[in-house]
């Protein structure tokens, strides 16, 4: 006879905590609804009835505060990229930033010249997933969805994610 | 290209205002004085045989070392006698001013905006003559062929290398939580 046998009801679920949040967490991404540029057009396709990522859980909210996950889908500038900070620090904990093509990685075609570019998102913010392509199929969004449900499946409530 | 007769009218209208008419590869171009950019733009618009009603195009090019070194480029059209004109203008480098052709054409406004945004060409009268694509507090106007190629104007400190890759701390495939 074991220690908990008899002691709860049949329909009780042992498990930790951290596999709890981290399932739905995972399980329930809500991106920011935010589009910067022609990745947008991509990002807007995967949300779409083809791609469908609502199947995955994940669907845009219109609002930072509601939103866990911001998708920088474009050409951050210098001007924007106050505001993609400030969309940013509007969102509550945890959070997470996925970086979508060339442009958001590394500055893509003006990563070397220009005045009005921020080459790569993540001189401004910190990124969790980058996604090359410029840009990428909606299927290399999907896949960066998946690889960001596995990095939030690592994360412990014992420290600070993000 | 056939210089069309109302040109001529124009000549006589404006007088010494028309430097210089030409038609590069079919197109009808006029060189105006700056000064009288307005009078000139007013009478291609009202005149029976221009009628250039339509303002398409307000920009201007940067032929560093040469001297006038700004040409402002006007496109014009005509709806209603289907014709197309572009105006030059020639302004110098120490004091590229010229008159606002928004009394003649409204639509020119932002174009203006932009003109002076990034080209630093002044235009006198204008109603609101402000940055329009760059933000407040960005120094210089940065299509000018003397502005340095790399250079950038953040309007926040970036984040430094070492602590942009103290995010990556993730492999995929390994999860501890879910051995």
């Amino acid at each position: 006879m074991s220690i908990i046998e008899g002691r709860f009801e049949p329909n009780i679920i042992i498990t930790s905590v951290d596999a709890l949040f981290n399932w739905s967490r995972s399980r329930s991404l809500w991106p920011i609804t935010f589009g910067l540029a022609c990745c947008a057009i991509e990002m807007m396709a995967t949300a779409a009835s083809r791609f469908d990522q609502d199947r995955l859980g994940i669907f845009p909210r219109p609002t930072p505060r509601q939103a866990d996950c911001m998708i920088v889908s474009g050409t951050v500038t210098a001007k924007m990229g106050e505001r993609v900070r400030r969309l940013y620090l509007q969102m509550p904990e945890p959070k997470w930033v996925i970086a979508m093509g060339s442009c958001a990685n590394s500055g893509g075609p003006y990563w070397q010249h220009g005045y009005h570019v921020v080459k790569g998102v993540d001189q401004i913010i910190p990124v969790d997933v980058y996604i090359p392509g410029c840009p990428p199929r909606p299927e290399a969004l999907l896949d960066g969805f998946l690889k960001l449900r596995e990095k939030i499946e690592q994360c412990t409530i014992a420290k600070k994610t993000g | 290209m056939e210089i069309p007769s109302y040109v001529n009218r124009l000549k006589e209208a404006c007088g010494a205002a028309i430097e210089e008419v030409s038609t590069p590869l079919g197109d009808l171009v006029v060189l105006v004085k700056a000064d009288q950019i307005v009078e000139a733009l007013n009478w291609l618009k009202e005149d029976e045989e221009a009628l250039f009603d339509h303002f398409m195009d307000l920009t201007a090019v940067d032929y560093i070392g040469r001297e006038p070194r700004f040409e402002v480029v006007i496109h014009l059209v005509s709806i209603p006698k289907s014709q197309r004109i572009r105006i030059k203008v020639h302004l110098d480098e120490d004091d590229p001013v010229m008159p606002t052709i928004t009394p003649v054409y409204p639509a020119a406004n932002w174009f203006e905006r932009e003109c002076w945004d990034l080209y630093g060409v002044h235009f006198t009268g204008h109603p609101n003559l402000t940055r329009i694509m760059l933000y407040e507090g960005f120094k210089g106007h940065p299509l000018r062929k003397d502005y340095p190629i790399k250079k950038t104007q953040p309007l926040m400190e970036l984040r430094k290398p070492e602590v942009r890759r103290s995010d990556e701390a993730f492999e995929p495939g390994k999860n501890p939580n879910n051995p």
